[in-house]
């Protein structure tokens, strides 16, 4: 199932959105966000799917692909809609068998937050799988600059973040590594009671705890003799550059953002 | 105990787009009592194959035969541990897998796992830690505050005591200087000998395949692609060749020997010793009338 | 030819009050320019300290070590850490970028070049060692020969007088050892780059001009390689391994083959194992 779970990863690839800046798309899609809440009725929440699935055509990411990869969370969607469709008693009796009472309200409720709950993951995943972690990092950097004033360390914090990303795959295969050799000394993570699974968790913590200290340790002793000192004085080798289309793409929001309060009641 | 794999394919992540295979149809046959090295380069799929010989892996087609165990694809297979027991691998830098207060308790920790006594397991780990050439005093001491050339020792003597019939290695010599590499390979050596254990070792030296191996299978792009005796398989440079596979340094330079004195000796030697030997008995033929 | 670096009686201890074992004891040595000198020794022979005490991440209690006859202090270091480019023994420990490209330019960043400089200096580097074609690739898709690649173009896109090797070899399997080699070899040809290699491999000492043989933290010996393996069994009871042909000259010797003197390279050696038998 983990592996299958698209949430948070990135694909590679050459689309109008892939191509897009990343300042642009983090402000695009924190609009969104906002946007979102001005829907209030039919026309507007059909406008918002709409909406959503010609951004994820532009960024010729495959609709299959993102089903199959976000089925947690949609079954998490659909969930919250049947809550919905149950408890809301308002409106007209629909429907009636037994115990179960169908309100119409009850149909539109769970209709929106689905949908509400639907673009907005759709939209930040489509984010994700389009740019690099370490591009959204540039972004954000980007983005807090000005936050610097009131003493918040963004370049700390982003080489933190760029540092982290890096080492994720590798502390994933020496994770694996670990627990192989264990389990090849007869360890077994996944049987016996609670007590006994968390005292199987111990022989692959400290191994992984000691080897990233290690691994911190060398990459401090790298970063120094590579002449690193603090963010003072370095210069950029990643640059950001605004197009025309990160222009258009935010200008394209803010027709969304008008047409929803047009047709919102 | 024989190993085997038949028609064995993996693939990581399958069905996802993230899928990766790694093998294709591979057969293996690792009889029992016999030394067995596997060759290829990183990412022929030695890594892979060798996760396979305890079932830390499960083919995603094909069968494995682990003594009378069947691996087999697509089927849940219950109690893999008791497997685990009887094939111990030694992993690259298994210096890394140690994790407890004291060298005593690590090697102590697979035995027990398995459901070896206290009493017996320490029996072990004291007669063990003598076997990989450490001295009594670190069975008290943190396996922290060792050498690495120690810790790894420790690590190896955690992997026998379990008392394996089979034991894997996988690049035991990596970062050792040549001292450490060389007692290392000759104390493995003396285990298979000594105590008949199946050894498999998997390794991109082809002068400790030369040397120690009785037979050789070579990994290429996630298949198996040779396997014979050492002696067969490095008489063969043309086809090593196309696996991007060197001749060992002590076969390469018997060419160059061979090409110089205008004729070939009787048969490829293995090693420096036997070919110094091939030498002189060379000389002494060429002396006659 | 100039000096670039020198020790001089240089003393070293992890735990001085402790009364503890030098790491490095009176240790004297000088790397002329454009030389290749190789540091070898046994694991825990005290050379991987020797690095350390040359990069300033450590600083001598007795002794002192000298860059262009500047001595290495506090104040300075920085300033000659930009001149001296050191690639370690672990390949994943040292790349610090997301990408190959990022991780050459880390170092320029660090030191304030200018963007369109950077550019330039990350893609001759790259071309340098040969990488230049994985420029966007993540360092978990990359082998351990050119992870360690990358680690030299990012040491040489600062332009450094020195480039010293810490076991940079030492965790790659033999393809990737002959990639880095080869790469350095290169370097010395195309830009006369004075290299210093910390090794335990006997063969890659060998390439070197000059060896300075390491033991127990002291200096046992240095000279060219002829004259550090004319020392023969004493290497081999310092736990490291003769070369090849030497190696073969003995066991042919102890069958009663004659040869005419003792042979560090293979060539010499055929060629002698002919002459004083089979050629009569």
């Amino acid at each position: 199932m983990m592996e299958k779970m698209i949430f948070g990863r990135f694909i590679p690839g050459d689309s109008f959105i892939h191509r897009l800046d990343p300042r642009s798309k983090l402000l695009f899609v924190l609009g969104f966000i906002i946007i979102v809440f001005l829907a209030n009725n039919t026309i507007t929440y059909a406008l918002l799917l709409a909406f959503t699935f010609l951004v994820i055509l532009v960024s010729r990411i495959r609709l299959y692909f993102l089903v199959n990869g976000l089925k947690p969370v949609l079954i998490l969607m659909i969930f919250t809609f049947l809550l919905h469709l149950f408890f809301t008693q308002e409106g007209n009796l629909l429907w009636e068998w037994r115990f179960i009472n169908i309100y119409e309200e009850g149909l539109r409720q769970g209709i929106y937050i689905s949908v509400r709950f639907l673009v907005l993951v759709f939209m930040t995943t489509v984010l994700t799988l389009t740019t690099s972690p370490i591009s959204i990092t540039d972004g954000l950097e980007t983005l807090l600059d000005p936050f610097k004033k009131v003493k918040l360390p963004v370049h700390e914090l982003a080489l933190m973040m760029s540092i982290a990303l890096r080492f994720i795959p590798t502390l994933m295969d020496e994770t694996d590594k670990i627990m192989k050799a264990q389990m090849a000394r007869g360890s077994d993570l996944s049987a016996g009671s609670l007590s006994q699974r968390l005292k199987a968790v111990v022989p692959l913590l400290v191994p992984l705890f000691v080897s990233a200290f290690k691994r911190a340790e060398d990459l401090a002793t790298a970063m120094e003799v590579r002449g690193y000192r603090g963010g003072e004085g370095r210069t950029r080798y990643r640059q950001l550059k605004w197009d025309l289309e990160d222009t258009v793409a935010l200008l394209s929001l803010v027709v969304l953002a008008g047409v929803l309060i047009y047709f919102r009641q | 105990m024989d190993i085997k794999l038949q028609q064995v394919s993996y693939a990581y992540a399958k069905g996802t787009p993230f899928e990766k295979r790694a093998l294709f149809d591979v057969d293996l046959t690792i009889t029992s009592g016999t030394y067995k090295a596997i060759i290829g380069h990183t990412g022929s799929g030695k890594s892979t194959i060798l996760q396979h010989f305890n079932a830390l892996l499960k083919p995603t087609e094909g069968v494995v035969q682990i003594g009378d165990r069947r691996i087999e694809a697509g089927k849940k297979n219950k109690d893999l541990k008791a497997i685990r027991q009887k094939v111990g691998i030694v992993f690259q830098f298994p210096e890394h897998q140690l994790f407890e207060e004291t060298v005593l308790k690590d090697i102590m920790f697979g035995p027990m796992n398995f459901g070896v006594s206290a009493e017996e397991a320490e029996s072990r780990a004291r007669d063990l830690v003598d076997l990989v050439g450490l001295p009594t005093e670190v069975l008290e001491k943190s396996p922290f505050d060792l050498s690495g050339g120690q810790m790894r020792r420790v690590a190896i003597a955690g992997v026998l005591a379990m008392q394996p019939e089979v034991i894997v290695l996988d690049e035991p010599t990596a970062g050792l200087d040549p001292r450490g590499q060389k007692e290392m390979m000759d104390m493995f050596y003396a285990l298979h000998k000594e105590k008949g254990l199946t050894t498999i070792l998997v390794t991109h030296s082809m002068e400790d395949a030369a040397r120690y191996a009785d037979e050789i299978a070579i990994m290429h792009e996630g298949r198996c692609v040779l396997t014979d005796t050492p002696r067969k398989l490095f008489s063969e440079e043309a086809l090593l060749k196309e696996f991007r596979l060197e001749l060992p340094r002590i076969v390469q330079f018997q060419h160059r020997l061979e090409k110089m004195i205008g004729h070939a000796l009787p048969q490829v030697c293995l090693t420096e010793e036997e070919l110094a030997k091939a030498v002189a008995h060379a000389i002494k033929e060429s002396d006659r009338p | 030819m100039s000096e670039i670096l020198s020790f001089n009686h240089v003393t070293f201890s992890y735990a001085p009050e402790e009364g503890g074992r030098n790491a490095v004891e009176d240790v004297t040595f000088a790397v002329q320019q454009g030389e290749w000198i190789a540091v070898v020794g046994h694991n825990g022979s005290g050379k991987s300290t020797l690095a350390k005490l040359m990069s300033g991440l450590l600083f001598p209690q007795q002794g002192e070590v000298r860059f262009k006859h500047d001595v290495l202090t506090e104040e300075n270091i920085w300033d000659i850490r930009s001149n001296i480019g050191i690639v370690f023994q672990n390949p994943d420990n040292q790349f610090v970028g997301t990408t190959v490209q990022d991780d050459v330019a880390f170092s320029l960043e660090n030191n304030g070049v200018p963007y369109e400089e950077m550019v330039k200096r990350v893609q001759e580097a790259l071309q340098q060692v040969k990488m230049e074609k994985f420029l966007n690739h993540e360092p978990h898709h990359l082998s351990g020969g050119q992870k360690q690649r990358v680690a030299i173009a990012g040491a040489l896109a600062m332009q450094p007088q020195m480039l010293i090797l810490d076991e940079a070899t030492s965790m790659l399997d033999p393809q990737g050892r002959a990639e880095v080699l080869k790469t350095v070899q290169i370097l010395r040809e195309k830009i006369g780059l004075t290299v210093l290699s910390i090794t335990h491999d006997l063969e890659e000492a060998m390439l070197a001009d000059r060896i300075l043989f390491m033991n127990e933290g002291k200096k046992f010996a240095q000279g060219t390689p002829a004259e550090i393996f004319a020392l023969g069994d004493q290497l081999v009871e310092f736990g490291l391994d003769l070369p090849f042909a030497m190696k073969m000259t003995k066991l042919l010797q102890a069958q009663g083959v004659q040869l005419a003197g003792k042979h560090m390279t293979e060539e010499e050696l055929v060629n002698d194992i002919w002459t004083s038998n089979f050629n009569k």
